[in-house]
């Protein structure tokens, strides 16, 4: 496939205004499915299990079969309504959306339509620039998620090519809600980090109320990235009708979505510049090449026969429901993040790195694990940053806060050093168990034994007559040589302070004993 | 003593099982013999399974004899209307797409008459997707009418009717979305209700249009539908549309049956020239007959039912065409791969092709264009006003009278093959039962007697408000005693004997 174009993005900028709208679908973690009794496996109960097996009836679309509407999903879809400054519909109802393909059992999608439980809200977002937007959100609806393909043979893993396609109905039916936002204008050059810093909000919000598990790599969270380019009009004209708009999918991590909407700025800009045209499309991110690929023609006249769902009653929610759930929402994230930081006596400039990071969950998770907020920040900004941009992943992703709670008391106990326990969290990253478990596989716990130390420093300075003379006539920093040479004796597992200590009181009795 | 096994009413069997001087598995034996004899000419079942109902019915006997307690219609045979799946027996809905299909679950109305102690025979014939008047629409060839086996057994539900019409069975399950369980009723001399929308569980009833679906009994008299619907009806959790309330007792209504002081409306636009005129004439010498019983007929106007078949015929395929969207061969029934191979695209394109057969590829076009972006107000939308407005000429007809009562269907049974070509007189058979469906309410469909130009049976249909079944059951069982009582035995007793055909069925060793 050949490359697309891609103009200097300052030089876009210059050019044409980003107009950005975001879809974000939330699988919600609800103990069964949408419509169904099955097992939700969105549900960490019941993670990993065998294709096929949560399933009933009504995911595999056998005749005859009911849609049934799970009520925990239509509580926890208001609440996340609610999160987002939504009013709630006094009746909504559910619509099938009528399309064929393999992994939707029953040929129809059963979402909401013209009816959605939420609409009309607003959502504050930080960016890491520190500036603060409103992005609007236009509605969050319910629907199921249909089944997942596996297309076998071909290279692109794509259906096209493919020699046949496996489908799992276990993830027909898990709960979804859709949140779509209105076009977000005003973003201009920030334009990328607004929808990163976006769908972040939308992550710690949904975490926040307890609704999901929120792993996008698990695609607990997806999102959709519109993007149109909007030329800049001169000075004193009309403003410029707004572009076409192309919808790049699979955008997995909050990375991606920066660069992704980067990304479709440049092309879009390049084409548009030549006096090209941009083609309503959706399009396919590609994380390894950091590029689009055209996918399926989109367009308005896309027609899904829209019909409200017969099968089902309306929702009407109660107003005693609605104010319930109002009552018992979780502090909204702008005014939790000013709390957190006032608690965790962070600095500007450290807050808004766990911040910018998308770490807030995941430091607050850690201090709630047990760890001081200190060291909590220190591992998820430093090395879990570091590893997780050599992985190209989200940080999240590699390991739990309650592994670097665990991580952290090891360093705390002197069990570990900041140098070893660098080396366990890649060992936790590599799947390879809990902090201990790593600890205790690699056997990298610090020699706190000090007749082994005592032994390997005799042994040093034995070798280094000549510092141990310095040390004894006061040249104390002439100890760092016997250090590092201990230190890599013991191969690292030793704390350095300790050695230290050990260096000092060996080389003062060494010279008593001369 | 099995030809008198089969012409007893699930009542009276249901009495003499439980005084225990007959037991399930010779009632069951005698029906199953009934239909080794006739089914080859008749052609009610699509499937039987005879080794199946006798274990059933040995174990409701066995059971009786430990002294436990069984319901009314315990150890009594039924026939199960094919739209309903059956766990462990095969269920098509008449449709070449389901061929060799066998559901993992029963159907609720199935669960609840096998957890009432009946004894299901087998499942009967119905017009494919039970779209049709008349069972020439199964592909699986059509089934015959008892009184006249020239003639269409009604439909969709034809197969149930004519197993009940020809004492195969003493009792069936029908599915009706306009008409299919009350027309069938009235061109085979049995009794037909469709209960209010919601009181029995649509759950494993394959869905034709979910809104107008209704599941319910096919009997030879009064007092075995309701026997049946006061098994069968009640709140389903699987069923959201299916009503939450307690049901009262629809066999005690029938029992207390008394017209004296109710008030009948006649909807005069459903008593016109349109009707052949036996069916007019016996419509109206029922109504008499209950005048005299104590009733009061009232004429009301129900503007509105004229627009009925028109919006009907748009919601119907409307939901149809996404309700059949799942027969596609990915996960059950059958697959056709054309020549070669091909994509998942064109494997559904040829199993569709080949699966349905043509009326319902007809109303699958019909629905998916009605439903389409730019036509779906004047379509869909249209019609879903003029339901309102159906609804509401019942409303304002209910104000005035306690049940509404019209001729079931515009004539008697046609000749196979008479309408087959032109769709929309085969359409017109549901004028007088459609609005029921439209607007939710109940109704029922008792024999009222024989045409004199033709000899064959003809039903008077009664409506009533939703939720008030138990008053269908009253004017019913009232009028059943009132015309039996004239005729001096049931109508059926005048259905030709059809043992010539058990005769010849065999000497072909039909079975």
């Amino acid at each position: 496939m050949a490359r697309a174009e891609l103009m200097d993005f300052d030089e876009a900028l210059e050019l044409f205004e980003p107009v950005i709208g975001l879809e974000v679908h939330v699988e919600l973690n609800t103990r069964t499915k949408m419509f169904s009794p099955a097992p939700n496996p969105a549900n960490s109960e019941f993670h990993g299990a065998e294709p096929n097996t949560l399933v009933a009836p009504v995911d595999l679309g056998l005749p005859g079969s009911l849609p049934v509407v799970n009520g925990e999903a239509v509580r926890n879809s208001i609440s996340l309504g609610l999160a987002l400054g939504c009013s709630i519909a006094e009746s909504c109802r559910f619509a099938r959306k009528n399309y064929f393909y393999p992994d939707l059992a029953k040929n129809y999608q059963i979402s909401q339509y013209d009816e959605p439980i939420a609409f009309e809200g607003s959502v504050e977002v930080e960016l890491e620039n520190g500036r603060v937007f409103q992005v609007p959100i236009e509605r969050a609806h319910m629907e199921e998620d249909a089944g997942k393909l596996t297309h076998v043979g071909g290279s692109t893993g794509r259906i096209h090519g493919a020699e046949y396609s496996l489908v799992d109905y276990n993830r027909a039916g898990v709960p979804l809600v859709e949140i779509v936002t209105k076009p977000i204008f005003g973003g201009e050059a920030d334009a990328p980090a607004l929808a990163r810093a976006y769908v972040s909000t939308i992550r710690d919000i949904v975490i926040s109320l307890g609704i999901s598990e929120a792993r996008m790599e698990r695609g607990n969270l997806r999102c959709d990235a519109n993007v149109s380019l909007r030329r800049r009009a001169a000075a004193g004209e009309p403003a410029e009708p707004l572009g076409t708009r192309t919808e790049t999918k699979n955008v997995n991590s909050f990375r991606s979505i920066e660069r992704a909407v980067r990304h479709e700025i440049q092309r879009q800009a390049a084409i548009l510049a030549k006096g090209g045209t941009i083609t309503q499309e959706t399009r396919h991110w590609h994380e390894d090449t950091g590029t689009t690929s055209p996918g399926r023609p989109k367009s308005d006249a896309d027609d899904y026969r829209y019909f409200p769902e017969p099968d089902l009653l309306p929702v009407v929610p109660s107003r005693e429901l609605v104010e319930e759930l109002r009552a018992a929402l979780p502090e909204p994230p702008a005014a939790r993040r000013r709390r957190l930081k006032a608690e965790w006596g962070f600095t500007d400039l450290e807050f808004q790195g766990v911040v910018n990071g998308g770490l807030l969950v995941e430091v607050a998770e850690t201090v709630a694990a047990g760890a001081t907020p200190a060291a909590a920040r220190k591992w998820w900004t430093g090395e879990l940053s570091r590893l997780a941009n050599a992985r190209e992943t989200d940080a999240a992703s590699l390991v739990t806060p309650a592994d670097v709670a665990e991580l952290a008391a090891l360093v705390e106990a002197g069990t570990l050093t900041d140098r070893l326990a660098r080396q366990v969290l890649e060992g936790v990253a590599d799947g390879e168990g809990s902090p201990q478990q790593v600890v205790d596989a690699r056997g990298l716990a610090v020699v706190s034994d000090d007749g082994a130390l005592v032994a390997a420093i005799d042994e040093a300075l034995a070798s280094q007559p000549d510092v141990l003379a310095k040390i004894r006539d006061g040249k104390v920093q002439a100890a760092g040589a016997v250090i590092g040479a201990v230190m890599k004796a013991m191969q690292g597992k030793a704390d350095a302070a300790r050695v230290r200590e050990l260096v000092l009181e060996r080389a003062a009795s060494t010279g008593a004993d001369a | 003593m099995s030809e008198h096994l089969i012409r007893l009413t699930a009542a009276q069997l249901g009495e003499r099982l439980a005084s225990g001087d007959v037991s399930s598995v010779e009632a069951t034996r005698a029906h199953l013999d009934r239909i080794a004899a006739v089914d080859g000419a008749v052609h009610a079942f699509l499937h039987v399974d005879g080794e199946r109902a006798l274990d059933t019915a040995a174990d409701i006997d066995r059971r009786r004899a430990a002294g436990e307690e069984l319901g009314p219609l315990a150890g009594v045979p039924i026939a199960i209307k094919d739209v309903l799946v059956t766990e462990g027996m095969p269920s098509t809905a008449g449709s070449r797409i389901l061929e060799g299909w066998v559901p993992p679950y029963d159907a609720t109305p199935v669960r609840r008459v096998r957890e009432a102690g009946m004894v299901v025979l087998g499942k009967t014939n119905m017009d494919e997707f039970a779209m049709g008047s008349s069972t020439e629409h199964s592909a699986y060839g059509p089934t015959y009418n008892p009184w006249d086996l020239e003639r269409i057994p009604g439909g969709s539900g034809g197969g149930s009717a004519a197993s009940v019409a020809a004492f195969e069975a003493p009792v069936a399950l029908g599915s009706d979305t306009g008409g299919s369980i009350r027309q069938p009723a009235h061109v085979t001399g049995t009794v037909g209700v469709k209960p209010t929308y919601g009181a029995v569980s649509r759950y494993g009833s394959i869905a034709l249009a979910s809104s107008l679906d209704q599941v319910g009994p096919v009997t030879r008299t009064v007092l075995d539908a309701a026997l049946l619907q006061d098994v069968i009806a009640g709140h389903d959790p699987r069923d959201s549309t299916s009503i939450p309330e307690a049901w009262p007792s629809m066999a005690d209504a029938v029992r207390r049956a008394d017209v004296a002081g109710l008030r009948i409306g006649v909807v005069k636009e459903l008593d016109s020239d349109g009707f052949q005129s036996g069916v007019r004439s016996r419509f109206h010498e029922a109504l008499e007959l209950l005048e005299r019983g104590g009733a009061e007929i009232v004429e009301v106007s129900a503007p509105h039912f004229e627009y009925s078949i028109a919006a009907y015929y748009l919601i119907l395929p409307a939901e149809a065409s996404s309700n059949l969207a799942k027969f596609d061969s990915v996960r059950f029934g059958l697959r056709v791969t054309p020549e070669g191979g091909g994509t998942v695209e064109q494997v559904m394109g040829a199993t569709r092709e080949a699966g349905f057969g043509p009326e319902v590829k007809r109303r699958i076009i019909l629905g998916t264009y009605a439903l389409s972006a730019g036509y779906y107000d004047a379509y869909y939308g249209s019609a879903q006003k003029v339901r309102t407005l159906v609804q509401r000429d019942f409303d304002a007809a209910f104000a005035k009278v306690d049940v509404l009562a019209t001729p079931t269907a515009p004539t008697t049974a046609f000749k196979l093959g008479e309408k087959l070509d032109d769709p929309l007189a085969m359409y017109l058979n549901d004028i007088a039962t459609i609005p029921a469906n439209l607007a939710g309410v109940p109704g029922i469909s008792v024999p009222a007697g024989l045409a004199p130009e033709d000899g064959l049976p003809v039903g008077i249909q009664f409506l009533a408000p939703a939720r008030e079944d138990a008053r269908l059951y009253n004017v019913g069982g009232a009028l059943e005693r009132l015309l039996v009582e004239q005729w001096g035995g049931p109508l059926l007793d005048r259905a030709p004997d059809l043992s010539s055909h058990e005769m010849a069925a065999a000497e072909e060793g039909v079975v």
